[in-house]
């Protein structure tokens, strides 16, 4: 490989960072105004679909252990999938990181001397930042999933896992096109949008050499991948080209297609409130002998990227069971306040900060798993019952402490810990295990509270000060038990 | 090692307690549904339900008689000002369109190699059979073989499909199940509920993203059913 096609950027989000991204949102009032009203309109969607708690009750439960069943057995499922994918005609490739899924996806291309491929939606190859790669090597990867090909044409990454253009108004849309679409006139008639970027892409489709798509469910007894949407471009992207390359996470493996059918029920309904999409696309094959239509060559790419990280620790594998619905985010105060954009990670809100660290290290992603009130809405919507709220406090554990001993160290472990931190967590503990001088602390604390600076570093900054109570809880109940 | 044995290699050193297979409790689901029973009567019920819904999704739905289809058809045609009909002229339902003579009809004949242009750029409408229909979501079954290809649900801009009143299933479990898709998948089976669509703009829904722009159901129906 020629270096300068190991361009594989990871994603770096210092804290600092990502403190100011998400500060220079809430100062948006109209990217605030635009996130609140999208999530209450995709939550309102979502609850008018689960009228019988319940029933929906049942339904989590159900979900919940077909994904934990597939992970029990994951290395068994992926081997079969593995044999009845090659008996179908698909070529099987597995890659540990990103730069080796863009080394293989790159290398099917130069053989079929591919200029341009056409990618239906797929968060792996945002995961693994794949279109860097292929503009690195000279090959176009168009997107053609309509938000995605907004935001691609914006030069933006996706703000929600779903709704890749969530976070731009058609007003937005219309310069972007006017600008960037030859021969297109400005015009804010959303049907009028959508058709000139269906015309663009049709073109596409035919030229194209090479498709792209992501997988919802693998199902391994028949060798099958599952993708689900509306638009039609998946359906394009997987038939029009000569060649379909398939890429998907190692989590993403069922036993068989029955076990599909609660998974996607839940999927689209927790998603956007639909109670199924326009198209499910159930692929076995490329096109056989005296098929007239659909692709040449078939390749499935199986990506790890942290996924065997997740997997070794029994409540860390809990992140694997996710479906990519995004209602996790859709129902969480921090991301509709922050928007997706903020966080740095291809995955946005409660889901990416449970899978992040394991793709790109506690070392990038450490201040995500504090960024949340834990308020619990996020393992309350989860379909598959994932306890996201569980999730983040290990990982807050894991970020700011070193490894206990006895246990493998998470890559980039330890990485939040900070010198104050550890001090003032040091003096509490100093404190709180001695009665008298603790005593004697919050004697002093609740007489002097009236010393208590108004600058308090960054908690001040958007909220008020704190300040010590008049007195201190065990003053009060000593009080309270005397009445 | 390759990557396939570090992939494996780590999950194998991973302990999972196994836990037993979700299949019952997936049948005692879907079971335990609200459902009419597979009755003549209920079969009725299952056709209006799945007309009902896939109406909501934005097709157009006509209820007609197996016999008389085929003119159905030719109005259709004649009121969207069809040119150019795709058909599968080696199934059952495209030889009896080719023998009612309907005007413009284009048969699929040979591979898309060497006319994806003209798939794309001259067939203003495709009509093909449906394996089946699933009432809960108002859900077309389309299993797309060597004689009538997949692109045809796909890229002219209107879609016509055939779907038999007496193939319509409760859920999708039951067409899974009781048809057995899984001693035989086609390359590509598919689920179609309403024409192409997205509301990836300030979530407004819009019709015809990149498949066709309108879906036309004829439910067909014993004479008696009407
Ligand atoms: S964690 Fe749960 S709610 Fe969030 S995207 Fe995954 S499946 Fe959906």
């Amino acid at each position: 490989m020629r270096a300068h096609e190991t361009t594989h950027h990871v994603q770096f989000v210092p804290g600092s960072e990502f403190k100011r991204r998400a500060a220079e949102v809430v100062a948006n009032p109209f990217l605030k105004k635009s996130f609140r009203g999208a999530m209450d309109f995709l939550m309102m969607k979502r609850a008018a679909q689960f009228p019988d708690p319940e029933l929906l009750e049942r339904q989590r439960d159900l979900a919940e252990h077909i994904r934990r069943y597939s992970l029990a057995r994951l290395p068994e499922l992926l081997e079969q999938l593995e044999v009845n994918l090659k008996k179908n005609g698909v070529q099987v490739h597995w890659a540990e990181t990103p730069d080796e899924a863009n080394a293989i996806i790159l290398d099917i291309c130069r053989r079929h001397d591919a200029k341009l491929m056409v990618k239906g939606k797929s968060m792996v190859s945002e995961e693994v930042e794949l279109n860097h790669a292929m503009e690195a090597a000279g090959i176009d990867a168009l997107e053609s999933d309509m938000g995605e090909y907004i935001v691609q044409l914006a030069g933006e990454k996706p703000s929600h896992i779903i709704m890749p253009a969530i976070h731009k108004t058609k007003q937005q849309i219309a310069e972007l096109f006017a600008e960037k679409v030859p021969g297109v006139s400005y015009t804010e008639d959303v049907d009028a949008l959508i058709q000139i970027g269906r015309d663009v892409l049709r073109k596409k489709f035919m030229e194209a050499e090479v498709g792209l798509s992501g997988v919802n469910f693998a199902v391994a007894e028949t060798g099958t991948i599952c993708l689900v949407e509306n638009e039609g471009n998946g359906r394009m992207c997987t038939t029009v080209p000569d060649v379909h390359i398939a890429i998907t996470g190692i989590e993403k493996v069922v036993e068989k297609l029955e076990h599909v059918v609660p998974l996607y029920g839940l999927l689209t309904r927790s998603a956007t409130g639909q109670a199924i999409t326009t198209y499910f696309n159930v692929i076995t094959g490329p096109r056989k002998p005296g098929e007239k239509d659909g692709p040449k060559e078939m390749h499935l790419v199986l990506v790890d990227n942290g996924r065997t990280q997740a997997f070794a620790d029994e409540q860390l594998r809990q992140t694997l069971q996710c479906i990519r619905c995004g209602a996790c985010m859709n129902h969480c105060p921090v991301y509709t306040r922050i928007g997706g954009h903020a966080y740095g990670t291809t995955y946005p809100g409660p889901i990416g900060k449970i899978v992040s660290p394991h793709m790109m290290g506690l070392g990038a992603t450490h201040v995500l798993p504090g960024a949340s009130t834990l308020c619990g809405a996020c393992g309350e919507v989860c379909p598959v019952k994932i306890p996201i709220p569980d999730l983040l406090i290990r990982l807050r554990e894991e970020a700011t402490h070193e490894a206990k001993p006895g246990h493998a160290p998470m890559f980039g472990q330890g990485a939040g810990k900070t010198a104050f931190a550890s001090f003032a967590f040091k003096g509490f503990a100093f404190l709180y295990s001695r009665p008298a001088l603790y005593r004697l602390f919050t004697w002093a604390a609740t007489r002097f509270r009236f010393l208590t600076p108004a600058n308090q570093a960054g908690w001040t900054k958007s909220r008020t000060p704190l300040t010590p109570a008049k007195k201190s809880l065990r003053d009060l109940l000593a009080e309270r038990s005397k009445h | 090692m390759s990557a396939r044995e570090n992939i494996f290699r780590k999950l194998r050193a991973a302990t999972t307690a196994p836990l037993p297979s979700p299949d019952a409790a997936i049948a005692a689901h879907y079971a335990s549904l609200p459902r009419t029973a597979q009755a003549d009567l209920a079969r009725v019920q299952l056709a209006k339900d799945f007309a009902e819904k896939i109406t909501a999704w934005h097709a157009e739905v006509h209820i007609v008689p197996r016999s008389t289809w085929v003119d159905k058809l030719k109005e259709v045609v004649a009121a969207k000002g069809i040119a150019s009909l795709l058909y599968a002229p080696a199934t059952t339902h495209g030889k009896a369109l080719a023998a009612a003579g309907v005007a413009g009809l284009k048969p699929y004949d040979q591979p898309i190699d060497g006319w994806k242009r003209e798939l794309f750029e001259n067939v203003d409408a495709a009509i093909t059979g449906t394996r089946g229909a699933i009432a809960e979501t108002g859900t077309m079954i389309v299993w797309p073989d060597a004689d009538e290809p997949r692109l045809m649900s796909l890229v002219p801009p209107i879609h016509i499909a055939l779907v038999d009143a007496d193939t319509v299933v409760p859920t999708l479990y039951d067409a899974i199940t009781q048809q057995k898709w899984s001693a035989g998948l086609p390359t590509n089976a598919l689920l179609i509920t309403g024409p192409s669509k997205t509301a990836d703009i300030q979530q407004t829904l819009a019709y015809g993203a990149h498949g066709p722009k309108e879906l036309i159901v004829l439910l067909l129906t014993g004479e008696d059913a009407q």
